[in-house]
């Protein structure tokens, strides 16, 4: 079992990688140097709180758009292509084991193409700050959460890919991805509702993926240490949340018909 | 086919048993980071950035935003925090997005004047942010009536309050009461039963919860106040007769000066120390001016207070 | 080859084995805007493929063949019926090691090379690491792409994907390979390679199920066929048999034209060249013809049976409303 689910994953990453994916990373390099570069006339505080800001906002935004992207494609492309048919048919592979497989190849793209972009972006901020300070620590907490974010995000395009055509896949993906991001906001709201819309309110502001919390760029721009046992709780809740999503992922997926 | 209704099953109970654990998960995230010393820093601090950011989708953004006002004022009011550095520019970039949000205005009115912990302190912000919301909407004449409230009670100017309402009394649609505050205020009419008026047409006119509360919080304080002259002045008039101070509100009642044993609109009795009346638990009572203790400070109600007891609806 | 006659009954006992077992395997679909119509895409389906044999599921597009298939590889859920795959029942997962299966029109993941895409595969198939290389290579080499081994398969031509799916299905050496239309997309070549791969698999022992509207491929290679049409079985048997079944005329060559009136009062299909006369008509009436051929003085030339093919019995199968069994 462990031998098929990394087959498929490292089929998974294979395949995305020689689908030039990876060279956002130059996008991403030219974004970060130019950046580092026109706000050096600037003064060195704002320099920094800017780089930091944009540097991470544009390994997040990167990253969500290929999860979606590549992992809408990982099942509703495989039906449309027909390639699914000789993996599943007439192989031993259980339905969830293909599931499992793809999610797993997919995290490990987008962690290496976070690695790699983080790389670059501490070389910018090393720059900018002409060393290294205690508040770095806390962007490494900041991308963390990040791959947590795409943890999340992946298991759920996945999930729509399992039931729906591409195009309507990635609109759902990113319709949840925004509506996650005020996660906060919502269960605010339903705070000051009443009557059934609270009840509904409530439910949906828990239910949704709360991206919210997952989110401290503004907090480390602004060099705020982040409380250990908020990097314990997303943690697990990405764990929880993601396993749930999966889990339907894999119920749907069994009850399929591949025509 | 029970085989397949028990996978069926063992899938929706396992959804249903993780998605649970993961709605705990996020009330103990969120209890973190609403315990987190609460960011005194907009992180974009220019409405007009934001209003562009927003990309047409302002109004939403503003009522985003004033769910953070309400939060953020509830976290640090539950706390007794002496300053609300941003509630201000929360306000603002909140009206900015929205100009129309008039429970932004009314809300900065109250709680940007009052001192902390009731509120910012600020009387001048407050008063600058309602001006804004006249500019924005004219027609709005409850807004005036907000800015005289905030020059008369916080900023001690009973012209400009007069000023205020007059303007407001002309709006259509006006509360009659406009005109009669305006008539009371430029006649400096007894001020406490000009209060009680006006903050009784406040909790009757709004259905904001947290003007409600803190209306509700004036009128007892003005009832306390009235409270303690009337009792103060009957113990007075006890010491006068008897040539010493009474002992205990006993004394009073014996004299048949008292019917009974005073106690407060919280149910506490008053306590008579050393000749002096004061109310038992004055945190219960933020805004009184007479009854505290030595040593605590005093409240805000201007000038001489020429009272009558007048029924109110508590 | 399947041997037939006089075997002892140890022998039948091991024969008896079915490589593959359909009892009433049905489907159907809910189709219409309010998904209230019902749609057969398979009648009950009754069907056995012996092991060791070469079984052709011949149909028109549109039969079911492909939901067969489907059904059979737990690709679709069947709506009623039972099936069994090398003894095992549907849905079994370990079976699939011995089971290859070629898609129609496959496509594969554009940025593998076939080497990379058989090692995949194999794994999958549960290869063992140490013969993986082995076993990959091999079966590249039995399709002929042996030289194109490293090229990414995005750049290869609808026939060479056809050689590589015949690959995939073949690496992990299964007991039983089920091909959907294998010979489309290729040339005559390719075609006669994979006939004659078709027939090396078989010779090792190997069970093939293919499906194809090509009937030509199935006549030569096939032991059994069977004939579906709109979702319905409509005959199944061995090809000699069937083709027996249909045919039952003879063709008549001869020199001078006198007879030509008589003969198709009997039924015959004259056709003249010339002094040349070709006649078709029915083996029971040869006799009477030949008769009168004497009686006109005709020079005979020759007296041929008509061969019928098995596009012959399939076009009749598909004609008919009811199905036709012979003995299967």
């Amino acid at each position: 079992m462990i031998g098929r689910l990394w087959a498929i994953a490292f089929n998974t990453f294979r395949e995305a990688v020689r689908d030039r994916v990876l060279y956002n990373l130059i996008l991403f390099a030219l974004l970060i140097v130019g950046a580092s570069v026109l706000f050096g006339q600037i003064s060195l505080d704002i320099n920094r709180i800017v780089l930091i800001n944009l540097g991470l906002t544009a390994i997040s935004m990167f990253g969500i758009v290929i999860a979606i992207f590549i992992g809408i494609g990982l099942v509703s492309k495989e039906i449309e292509k027909r390639t699914l048919y000789t993996v599943l048919a007439a192989r031993p592979v259980r339905r969830w084991e293909f599931i499992a497989g793809k999610f797993l190849g997919l995290v490990m793209t987008l962690t290496v193409n976070a690695l790699l972009m983080s790389v670059g972006f501490f070389a910018a901020v090393l720059y900018v700050s002409h060393g290294l300070g205690r508040g770095d620590l806390s962007l490494v907490t900041a991308i963390y959460f990040i791959l947590l974010e795409f943890v999340l995000i992946t298991a759920l395009a996945l999930l729509f890919s399992t039931f729906s055509t591409p195009i309507f896949s990635s609109i759902f993906a990113f319709a949840i991805f925004a509506v996650g991001t005020f996660a906060e906001d919502m269960r605010g709201f339903a705070q000051m509702a009443q009557g059934v819309t609270r009840w509904v309110m409530t439910g949906a502001a828990y239910l949704v993926p709360n991206f919210a919390s997952l989110n401290v760029i503004g907090q480390v721009a602004h060099n705020t240490r982040i409380e250990p046992k908020l990097i314990l709780l997303n943690t697990l809740y990405v764990f929880v949340y993601t396993t749930a999503v999966l889990t339907a992922s894999v119920w749907i997926f069994e009850r399929r018909n591949l025509k | 086919m029970t085989r397949d209704l028990r996978v069926q099953t063992c899938y929706a109970l396992l959804l249903g048993a993780l998605l649970t654990a993961s709605t705990m998960l996020v009330r103990q995230v969120d209890r973190v980071r609403s315990d987190e010393p609460i960011q005194e820093v907009l992180y974009i601090p220019s409405p007009k950035v934001v209003k562009r950011l927003s990309l047409g989708y302002s109004g939403l953004l503003a009522d985003i935003y004033w769910t953070r006002v309400v939060q953020y004022f509830g976290n640090k009011h539950k706390a007794k925090a002496k300053e609300y550095l941003i509630l201000e520019p929360l306000l603002d970039m909140t009206t900015t997005l929205d100009p129309q949000l008039l429970p932004a205005y009314e809300f900065g009115s109250v709680f940007l004047a009052q001192k902390p912990p009731e509120g910012a302190g600020d009387p001048a912000a407050a008063a600058r942010l309602v001006e804004k919301g006249i500019r924005e909407n004219p027609q709005a004449w409850r807004l005036y009536y907000d800015l005289g409230y905030i020059y008369w009670l916080e900023l001690k100017d009973p012209a400009k309050a007069s000023n205020a309402f007059e303007r407001g009394s002309k709006v259509a649609g006006a509360h009659p009461w406009m005109r009669v505050m305006a008539a009371a205020l430029a006649a400096h009419a007894g001020e406490t039963e000009t209060a009680i008026y006006m903050w009784t047409n406040i909790l009757n006119s709004t259905e904001d919860q947290d003007l409600r509360a803190n209306a509700l919080n004036r009128l007892r304080c003005l009832r306390v106040d009235s409270e303690v002259k009337t009792l103060q002045e009957r113990v007075d008039l006890f010491t006068k007769q008897s040539g010493r101070l009474p002992s205990g509100w006993q004394e009073l009642i014996g004299a048949g000066l008292l019917r009974g044993t005073p106690a407060d609109p919280k149910g506490n009795h008053y306590r008579l120390v050393a000749g002096r009346v004061q109310v038992e638990n004055p945190d219960l009572f933020p805004f009184i001016t007479t009854g505290l203790p030595p040593g605590r400070a005093l409240g805000d109600l201007p000038g001489e207070a020429n009272f009558k007891v007048t029924k109110t609806k508590l | 080859m399947k041997q037939s006659g006089g075997l002892t009954s140890d022998i039948i006992l091991a024969r008896t084995m079915n490589a593959i077992e359909i009892q009433g395997l049905e489907k159907s679909y809910r189709t219409g805007f309010f998904k209230n119509k019902l749609k057969q895409g398979l009648l009950p389906l009754s069907l056995e493929v012996e092991e060791g044999e070469v079984f052709g599921y011949l149909g028109p597009n549109g039969a079911g063949k492909t939901t067969t298939l489907k059904l059979l590889l737990g690709l679709v859920f069947p709506s009623g019926g039972t099936a069994k795959i090398l003894g095992r029942e549907l849905g079994d997962i370990a079976v699939k090691r011995q089971i290859g299966f070629l898609p129609e029109q496959p496509y594969f993941y554009d940025h593998l090379t076939p080497l990379e895409l058989l090692d995949y595969y194999a794994r999958l198939s549960g290869v063992e690491s140490r013969e993986r290389r082995r076993k990959v290579e091999r079966a590249l080499a039995r399709v002929g792409m042996s030289n194109s081994g490293k090229t990414q398969l995005r750049k290869f031509s609808k026939g060479m994907l056809q050689r590589v799916g015949i690959a995939q299905a073949i690496v992990h050496d299964p007991k039983l390979v089920l091909l959907d239309e294998p010979m489309s997309g290729l040339d005559p070549i390719g075609r006669r390679e994979v006939r004659d791969l078709v027939q090396e698999l078989n010779e090792e022992g190997k069970t093939i199920f293919f499906s194809t509207h090509i009937l030509s491929d199935a006549e030569t290679l096939c032991d059994r066929v069977a004939v579906l049409n709109k979702g319905e079985l409509k005959g199944v048997g061995v090809v000699a048999d069937l083709v027996r079944e249909v045919s039952g005329e003879v063709e008549v060559v001869w020199n001078g034209a006198q007879a030509i009136a008589q003969l198709s009062a009997l039924g015959a299909r004259c056709h003249s060249t010339g002094d040349v006369v070709r006649a078709i008509l029915p083996e029971r009436s040869l006799d009477a013809a030949l008769e009168i051929l004497r009686k006109n003085q005709a020079r005979l030339t020759s007296v041929t049976p008509v061969r019928a093919t098995l596009e012959d019995y399939f076009l009749a199968r598909i004609g008919e409303t009811k199905p036709k069994e012979v003995n299967a």
